[in-house]
């Protein structure tokens, strides 16, 4: 596998141009997440990874791993850390700002409407019918991931490591928290062992 | 001291909601409804209820909402970063220290080691959404739709906003 080299556009003076584009990106992130937080994953893949090339596939991967371990609303915290790694601090508030506030906008016009008109099938069913691609979306992104796991670390272990978290966390019910943290804890454990020997 | 009070009743879910925003709302609802009895329970499920509807993240869509109903503008805006603030900054901070040691071997197995659990999670998410997909919509029409965006995302290569807004219309059609 070739290692793409570190994503554009993480000049520290970013233009104009840049600023428009990560608003444009997570504007249409925020309006087009239907059904909750996770929903805007495969949004920010696509904007992020394939559109911007803002990160890598590894980069995203890294930065949902640790978006699922901290606590608070998902999508916020990926768009704003992405912000932040594009355009430093007010790239985060530009992120942040245009993921929210329209549908914020959005919320406040529409509970406004449902004391006038107090329940609306279609559109119940217009939410409702996002909802499977939603899902096709996520099975294609978790397709990616299998795959890149495949080419990484081999069919075996990947096949094993995917089933042991699959049964952790399914069968078990432990927090993928903790199975993320069980990573690092593998991962930094030959680290900890040169500096014993240090 | 009302923002004081709208921030403490963001602040404690966002930190405690693990499992993104949805985790949140059964907390949002103990402090909004329960302590500080800004909403009745029907009024908050009417919230929730719109709130899911919606598009965008339901966490922030919630507070920016409560916080403008319960003291405009500003107490909107307050609520807004009370959630979002706490958790976004530990994830700037983590994902700094990260990046810098991006090259160290350490980091670079870790990022295979997660690649698997990522995948699971996001597989499971999928699993749910075809649940909720087929109490939403019934199991025919969910299948109906999978099978023509998958082939549209996946064969056409058609951007996901057209997919979405093509659901979006066909939901409302068959709504009507």
């Amino acid at each position: 596998m070739v290692e793409r080299p570190i994503s554009k556009n993480t000049s520290a003076r970013p233009g104009r141009v840049l600023h428009r584009n990560i608003g444009l990106a997570f504007f249409r992130i925020g309006m087009l997440g239907f059904g909750g937080g996770p929903s805007s994953i495969p949004l920010v893949h696509q904007e992020v990874v394939k559109k911007y090339e803002w990160m890598t596939d590894d980069e995203f991967g890294d930065t949902l791993a640790l978006a699922n371990t901290l606590p608070g609303p998902i999508a916020t915290k990926m768009a704003g850390y992405v912000g932040y790694r594009v355009a430093g601090l007010w790239g985060c508030l530009n992120a942040l700002l245009s993921s929210i506030i329209p549908t914020v906008v959005l919320m406040i016009v529409f509970l406004g409407l449902l004391q006038t008109y107090k329940d609306v099938p279609w559109v119940e069913n217009m939410a409702a019918s996002v909802v499977p691609v939603v899902a096709v979306m996520l099975a294609l992104l978790t397709w990616e991931f299998i795959k890149k796991s495949g080419q990484t670390l081999g069919w075996m272990r990947a096949l094993l490591l995917l089933a042991l978290s699959a049964i952790l966390i399914e069968a078990f019910n432990i927090h993928p928290a903790f199975v993320i943290l069980g990573c690092f804890l593998v991962a930094f454990s030959s680290l900890l062992k040169r500096r014993k020997k240090a | 001291m009302i923002y004081w009070q709208i921030f403490l009743a963001f602040f404690i879910p966002g930190i405690l909601g693990y499992g993104g925003g949805p985790a949140s709302i059964p907390l949002v609802e103990h402090e909004v409804v329960g302590k500080y009895e800004w909403m009745s329970t029907q009024e908050f499920s009417e919230v929730v209820a719109i709130g899911n509807s919606l598009p965008g993240p339901i966490a922030t869509k919630m507070a920016g909402y409560i916080g403008y109903a319960e003291a405009g503008v500003l107490g909107s805006i307050v609520a807004m970063i009370a959630t979002v603030a706490p958790s976004l900054i530990l994830m700037i901070g983590m994902m700094v220290i990260l990046m810098k040691y991006k090259e160290e071997p350490e980091v670079k197995s870790l990022t295979k080691l997660i690649r698997p659990v990522i995948a699971v999670l996001l597989g499971f998410m999928t699993i749910r959404f075809a649940q909720q997909s087929v109490e939403g919509v019934g199991i025919s029409y969910t299948l109906l739709i999978m099978g023509v965006s998958f082939i549209l995302l996946e064969k056409v290569k058609l951007h996901p906003a057209f997919v979405i807004a093509l659901a979006l219309l066909f939901g409302a059609i068959t709504g009507l």
